[in-house]
């Protein structure tokens, strides 16, 4: 397992794309957390904004990038016929997929811990000005509070978990550009099919089992009784979407010829 | 030109995986179609409003519901009345503990509360009228046909609305002595009821959190005082049209002191607010899968010509590459107009199908612009990313690109993630403004709403955030040219 991890490690330092793919990863998310927070405002006492909430947005870009990021460890191997090889030097299908695993999570929170704190420090520089103060019930986003803690490190983990179903789907389909839009187009869909379905019980429903919509809880902080499912649950939800397409990856590795 | 054109087309067709692609496409947007129909509860007009709303002459569902003191009128007439005020109080919203709602403090009318003459073809919801008023914020207004309304002095107090033949001809004063016209309204002849009038819409406030917008309202109750009144002849009767649809409206009441008349009750005279209920373009909301899938093919068509080698071949055939490029995006362009029209198309009907007339009416033009704008969008969204493919020449990136590009602009504005005014500057400039072709609610000036991507409502017509979309995807069409002639294969 170790050589095999470092072998991966090896792969993932020694190609370009992954390293630009991480700092975009980063920029991209900080970058439209700092626009939103910039967009909202809050006029008075009550005005319901979840703040560390918007000061995440960009989690929804960052995931993007995140999913490329994934799903070009195995995509890419599979363009240049690499597979070929690395299968070759590891012919231990599970602990190929293990390995990739865990670098490709190491290399998203490289990405997401600074793209998230970037976030905090732009949710807290600009929406004080944005009258988010404490007249208005507002204290600067802190990481020491507990719900916030809990929707910052909580979307560092919703990124790490999109990359390993990312890299899950990629072994699947075992093409990047098809890989990242089945990604993307599972990722995007719930809110759009939540905007479209006006059934109280069937949008929670689908809120509660979409990967995107159920791994998001994790990013509120207030009012969390009315949402379809609790923030840990709903990290749980989208853990559950990751090892299950981890594991149809690897099942279709084992089954078929590289 | 036409022998690069076959070239392309048959490289496309004589991939089995891109087919299966086109036509998974088709299914995920009938897929959609189906859920997004079957999903759906809520009504035209809100909660509550009843099944067949009355329709203007034009077919637009509308509201019609009001307190009137009226008379008979036989032939030609003229009706005069000052409207000494018009105030309003806002009704809290109902809540479990307490189901029916208090009074508000405040007594500012709704803006477009209204109070003044109206002839009307009978008591009947949705049957023909003229009627100028008096209104909260708008000023004297000429309505009729309820989707008509034009506007006449801000500050007249006197209103006169003058029947002759087929035509009512509304004036206003601000004191009674000089008339200056407002305007003129077609109205059927034959005998009609004609009196006083006072209406006004439940007051709304719309508040925005992330992840979605919700109409906060309650009833209001507008109270019209009106002296100098003289009407055809007759005796004075109140009729509270329209409340046996609205059982919530506050009951509607007249009392006479002498010569004044107060009229005291709620409703409303306009188009329903097409925002806030089930809207025809959802059964298409299954065009960003689709759009999704076939922005893959649109990357795959020219990244896997470089992944196999075959781009060398393909340029020592044809060495104009912008001509290569056009003749791809000639093809590509094609091929998935023609599936996004089937796909629309089928989602549309499905969904008609599955949800019968529960949405809000549009015309068959509307349909066929929706139906065939879904598909130009699909289409030049390929192209787009045929573009975007073709500049990155990898394949995972540039479908990202597109997809973010398109879709994320799309959710972060109409999941209403982003407050209005920003949301309505990112579908001016972001391809996403390209969905301004499924609008089929209209914007009344008359009615005041939530005109906001969250209910569906776009910045821009439906050409200009079409014209948005093309112009991204000619910018990225020239950058690949240049690219492709700069750089060796």
């Amino acid at each position: 397992m170790r050589s095999a991890l470092y072998a991966e490690w090896t792969k993932l330092r020694t190609t370009a794309g992954p390293f630009w793919l991480v700092v975009l990863a980063a920029v991209l998310t900080t970058a439209l957390s700092a626009v939103a927070a910039r967009a909202v405002s809050c006029a008075a006492t009550g005005c319901g904004v979840d703040a560390p909430l918007v000061a995440l947005t960009g989690v929804q870009l960052g995931q993007a990038v995140v999913a490329v990021l994934a799903v070009m460890v195995v995509g890419d191997e599979y363009r240049t016929g690499m597979i070929r090889t690395t299968l070759a030097a590891t012919p231990s299908r599970a602990i190929l997929l293990g390995a990739k695993s865990l670098v490709v999570a190491g290399a998203t929170l490289a990405a997401a811990v600074p793209g998230v704190l970037g976030a905090w420090l732009a949710g807290r520089l600009i929406m004080p000005g944005r009258g988010f103060t404490a007249e208005h019930g507002y204290a600067p986003l802190s990481l020491t509070d507990g719900g916030t803690l809990r929707a910052f490190a909580g979307s560092a983990l919703y990124l790490t978990l999109v990359a390993l179903l990312s890299l899950g789907i990629a072994a699947a389909v075992r093409d990047a550009p098809t890989g990242v839009g089945v990604v993307l187009g599972v990722l995007y869909m719930a809110p759009i099919l939540v905007a479209v379905v006006s059934d109280p019980d069937w949008v929670r429903r689908l809120r509660q089992i979409m990967p995107s919509d159920a791994g998001t809880a994790i990013l509120h902080t207030v009012d969390l009784p009315s949402l379809p499912i609790g923030p840990w649950p709903g990290l749980g939800v989208l853990a559950l979407w990751s090892a299950g397409a981890l594991l149809l990856g690897g099942l279709l590795l084992r089954l078929r010829d590289a | 030109m036409i022998g690069l054109v076959r070239a392309e087309l048959t490289k496309f067709r004589s991939v089995r995986g891109w087919l299966v692609g086109c036509g998974i496409a088709v299914v995920l947007m009938v897929l959609l179609a189906v859920v997004a129909a079957a999903g759906t509860d809520a009504r035209v007009g809100g909660p509550g409003a009843r099944a067949e709303l009355p329709r203007a002459s034009d077919g637009t569902p509308v509201l019609d519901g009001f307190t009137f003191l009226q008379q008979p009128l036989a032939g030609d007439g003229t009706l005069t009345v000052r409207v000494a005020s018009l105030t309003g109080v806002a009704l809290r919203p109902p809540t479990p503990d307490e189901p029916v709602p208090t009074e508000r403090e405040e007594a500012t009318p709704e803006p477009w509360a209204k109070a003044g003459l109206i002839i009307k073809d009978g008591t009947t919801p949705g049957s023909p009228y003229a009627a100028v008023m008096v209104t909260g914020s708008h000023g004297v207004r000429l309505q009729h046909d309820f989707i008509h309304d034009l506007a006449g002095p801000a500050d007249a107090r006197w209103l006169r609305l003058v029947r002759r033949g087929g035509t009512v001809t509304a004036y206003a004063s601000t004191d009674g002595a000089a008339w200056t016209t407002v305007g003129s309204a077609p109205l059927a002849t034959g005998e009609m009821s004609a009196g006083i009038f006072v209406a006004t819409p439940p007051h709304q406030e719309y508040e925005q959190f992330v992840g979605g917008t919700s109409v906060v309202g309650g009833g209001a109750i507008a109270t019209g005082t009106f002296d100098n009144l003289t009407g055809p002849g007759g005796d004075w009767t109140m009729v509270d049209v329209g409340a046996d649809d609205s059982p919530n409206r506050p009951e509607g009441t007249s009392t006479r002191t002498g010569d004044t008349f107060v009229l005291r009750g709620g409703g409303d005279i306009a188009p329903v607010d097409g925002g806030t209920g089930p809207k025809l373009e959802q059964t298409l909301s299954g065009g960003f899968l689709a759009l999704t899938v076939l922005a893959v093919l649109g990357v795959l068509f020219v990244t896997t010509e470089y992944r196999r080698g075959m781009v060398r071949t393909t340029f020592a055939a044809t060495p104009s590459r912008v001509r290569v490029l056009a003749a791809k995006s000639v093809v590509l362009g094609g091929v998935t107009f023609a599936v996004g029209l089937v796909a629309a198309t089928a989602a549309l009907l499905v969904g008609t199908a599955i949800r019968g007339d529960n949405a809000y009416p549009a015309d068959a033009l509307t349909q066929v612009r929706i139906v065939v704008g879904t598909a130009a969008l699909i289409a030049v969204a390929t192209v787009l990313a045929l573009a975007i493919g073709t500049i990155l020449r990898r394949g995972a990136g540039a479908v990202a690109a597109v997809v973010v590009l398109i879709t994320l602009p799309y959710i972060l504005s109409a999941a209403a993630v982003l407050p209005a005014a920003t949301a309505d500057w990112v579908l001016r400039i972001t391809p996403a403004a390209a969905f301004a072709v499924q609008q089929t609610v209209p914007e009344w000036p008359q009615v005041d709403q939530a005109y906001t991507p969250a209910f569906g409502f776009f910045p821009l017509p439906a050409w200009g955030g079409f014209a948005v979309l093309c112009a991204w995807t000619a910018l990225a069409l020239a950058i690949a040219a240049a690219l492709l002639r700069r750089r060796d294969a």
